[in-house]
């Protein structure tokens, strides 16, 4: 058992005098502190000449002690002496934490800051698209500053090691659809128009949002993390003393990767969704696979090929640009970098599916449903 | 004086490998109560190993490492805790949490240790450390990412001191302040070592710094601790790492400053 710290109170000839016995240490004052702080008659002494050995902790108690109640302290050892004016000339008053005051003013100056921070990356972004449409420019212009290598590099990140994922993922969502989409059908006994529901769909819509989200996730971010970290850690900075430019350096190579890839991933996505809609067909519907697949060509205008097409390269832009403008932004500290990442696949996500969505009303404008 | 109270750390034997690596083999070492010892050795030879080691960070391959007489290799996980309440220790970066003010960080090894404690005390203890670590009043509501490098290295260490532990490991203290913020952090090392009654272990690369505060420095080379003494008996030896390292241009560098200093000490009178 731990030994605690106690104290008795002594009066003599009108004097009060504290006796603390025991140890004065951090360990030992837990229950001496309270009992200390409940003292409130008038003490004229504390005497510690019984309390060994003593820390800082037990110092500043019985300092704090003797300046609230205005009592000597008598029967200090050496070494409490030095503990003593240790802690004296360490006395302050400042706040633990930052004042947290949520009051209703602060709610609407917080909303201020953040419309204005959103404003000003507003602004930002489109400098970004900017200064990535000079790049390119002087790119055509002299184009044999082009970096082929980490064009290549970034498409083989950005699309061949995406595959796997991506294929997964479309083959699942294909099953999904024609499995949900034949029970509803089969109340019509319309069942043979899930070939269409998963042909259209998937070409047009799905294949490509979600491989654009897919591609946020998973290569965006990455623009962003690593962007950053080169950012931290000055690599950005060596480039430009150097006189390499880390927009042809880094941002192109990403974004013109992102933009290529797309399509193809997209396209790939859809064809996958396809062909597990194909199986379910087979497997639920009696439709067999290959017939599944030939009334797909029948059913599906070409021009549900070209709208998903048109979009896919934009999405690849969003999202490259996401990543690449949040990594180039960060400064300061690590934690920075993960603020940025988050940010990039959200702004991403967010505006590739806004942008969706306007497409989605541009195409049907346009006869093209 | 029983011999744990002699040699709060006693090393015998230590070994450390990375796989086919060996960083340490067959490695002794003694720290004497009381003394500022100083460890110095090349870039890979070990030095925050060792302390990974004796801190209980990195489990040795072989041999004996004892804390306070206790031993740590094969320590119950209970005795060790007894152990853990007397030290403190300041990683290279400050390793303050980040998700909490100065103040919060210096009340962490308090809460964990001591619960009875009162939130009014913890305060009180938090806010005096952090000044005692020389840190202005205010850098007790500060985020860790809020304060400069030198800053947070004194936050680290009133973090280190929260429990009032007796023995107190420093790793690379000075790396990374300008020379008249590692020459105050020596002072404060010393001030509160003469103070409080510390041991404390250190690492550091800086020579300023081992003339200035150590009273001992131990040599890790072709991984052994090869020389332990003050400065002048390490001049005695004939050994090349340790003599490139304290007869380079930058170790005559800091025994002219040291030099220096004392000649103004003595001319002042020792109010310098």
């Amino acid at each position: 058992m731990r030994e605690w710290a106690e104290f008795t109170i002594e009066e003599s000839g009108g004097r009060a005098t504290v006796v603390v016995t025991g140890p004065l240490l951090v360990s030992s004052i837990g229950k001496l502190d309270p009992e200390l702080r409940a003292i409130d008659e008038s003490v004229q002494a504390i005497d510690i000449s019984n309390a060994t050995p003593i820390d800082t902790v037990g110092a500043w108690i019985v300092f704090r002690f003797a300046k609230r109640t205005g009592a000597d302290i008598i029967g200090a050892s050496e070494q409490a002496e030095v503990l003593l004016d240790a802690v004296e000339g360490c006395e302050s008053d400042a706040e633990i934490a930052p004042p947290p005051a949520r009051s209703f003013g602060q709610i609407s100056e917080l909303v201020g800051i953040k419309v204005i921070e959103f404003l000003k990356g507003v602004v930002a972004s489109i400098g970004f698209l900017g200064s990535v449409l000079v790049a390119f420019a002087s790119l055509l212009i002299h184009p044999r500053r082009f970096r082929l290598k980490a064009l290549v590099r970034q498409m083989e990140l950005v699309g061949v090691t995406s595959l796997p994922i991506i294929g997964l993922m479309s083959f699942l969502i294909g099953i999904v659809i024609a499995q949900q989409g034949a029970v509803q059908l089969q109340q019509f006994g319309a069942e043979t128009l899930t070939v269409n529901l998963v042909g259209r769909i998937t070409l047009r819509e799905l294949g490509v949002l979600m491989t654009a989200i897919m591609v946020a996730g998973r290569s965006g971010s990455a623009f962003a993390a690593q962007l950053g970290t080169m950012k931290l850690t000055e690599e950005i900075d060596a480039m430009r003393t150097i006189g390499v430019s880390p927009m042809e350096a880094l941002v192109i190579p990403r974004i013109m990767a992102a933009i290529l890839m797309m399509p193809l991933l997209g396209f790939f996505s859809s064809c996958v969704a396809i062909i597990g809609g194909a199986v379910i067909g087979d497997v639920m519907l009696g439709i067999p696979f290959w017939t599944f697949l030939a009334r797909i060509q029948e059913v599906v205008p070409i021009h549900d090929f070209w709208v998903g097409m048109v979009k896919a390269p934009v999405f690849g832009l969003i999202v490259a640009m996401a990543g690449c403008y949040q990594g180039m932004q960060v400064k300061g500290n690590a934690e920075e970098v993960g603020l940025r990442t988050t940010a990039a696949v959200v702004q991403a996500i967010f505006m590739v599916i806004v942008l969706d969505a306007f497409f989605a009303v541009f195409f049907e404008r346009i006869g093209w449903i | 004086m029983s011999e744990e109270n002699d040699f709060p750390i006693r090393i015998r034997g230590l070994t450390n490998a990375f796989g086919d690596f060996v960083v340490h083999e067959d490695l002794d070492l003694d720290v004497r109560r009381g003394e500022i010892l100083g460890v110095v050795g090349g870039s890979g030879t070990g030095k925050s190993v060792l302390m990974r080691s004796i801190i209980g960070l990195q489990h040795p391959q072989a041999g004996d490492i004892e804390v306070f007489g206790q031993n740590m290799t094969d320590a119950e996980p209970d005795e060790e805790l007894g152990v853990r309440n007397r030290w403190g220790v300041l990683f290279q970066g400050g390793a303050l949490f980040s998700t909490l003010t100065v103040a919060e960080n210096v009340e962490v090894p308090l809460k964990q240790y001591y619960p009875e404690l009162s939130q009014q005390l913890l305060d009180e203890i938090a806010r005096y450390k952090v000044v005692l670590t020389g840190l202005p009043e205010d850098a007790t509501s500060k985020y860790p990412s809020e304060l400069s490098g030198g800053m947070r290295k004194r936050a680290g260490l009133a973090r280190a001191l929260a429990l009032d532990p007796e023995l107190l490991f420093l790793d690379e203290p000075t790396a990374g302040l300008d020379p008249i913020g590692g020459a105050k952090f020596d002072e404060l090392t010393r001030e509160l070592t003469d103070t409080l009654g510390l041991t404390v272990f250190l690492i550091t690369h800086d020579l300023d710094t081992l003339y200035a505060i150590c009273d001992r420095v131990a040599v890790l080379a072709d991984k052994k601790v090869i020389a332990v003494g003050t400065i002048p008996e390490l001049l005695e030896i004939d050994h090349p790492w340790i003599q490139e390292y304290f007869n380079g241009p930058r170790a005559r560098a800091a025994t002219a400053t040291h030099e220096r200093g004392k000649a103004l000490d003595k001319n002042t009178g020792g109010e310098a």
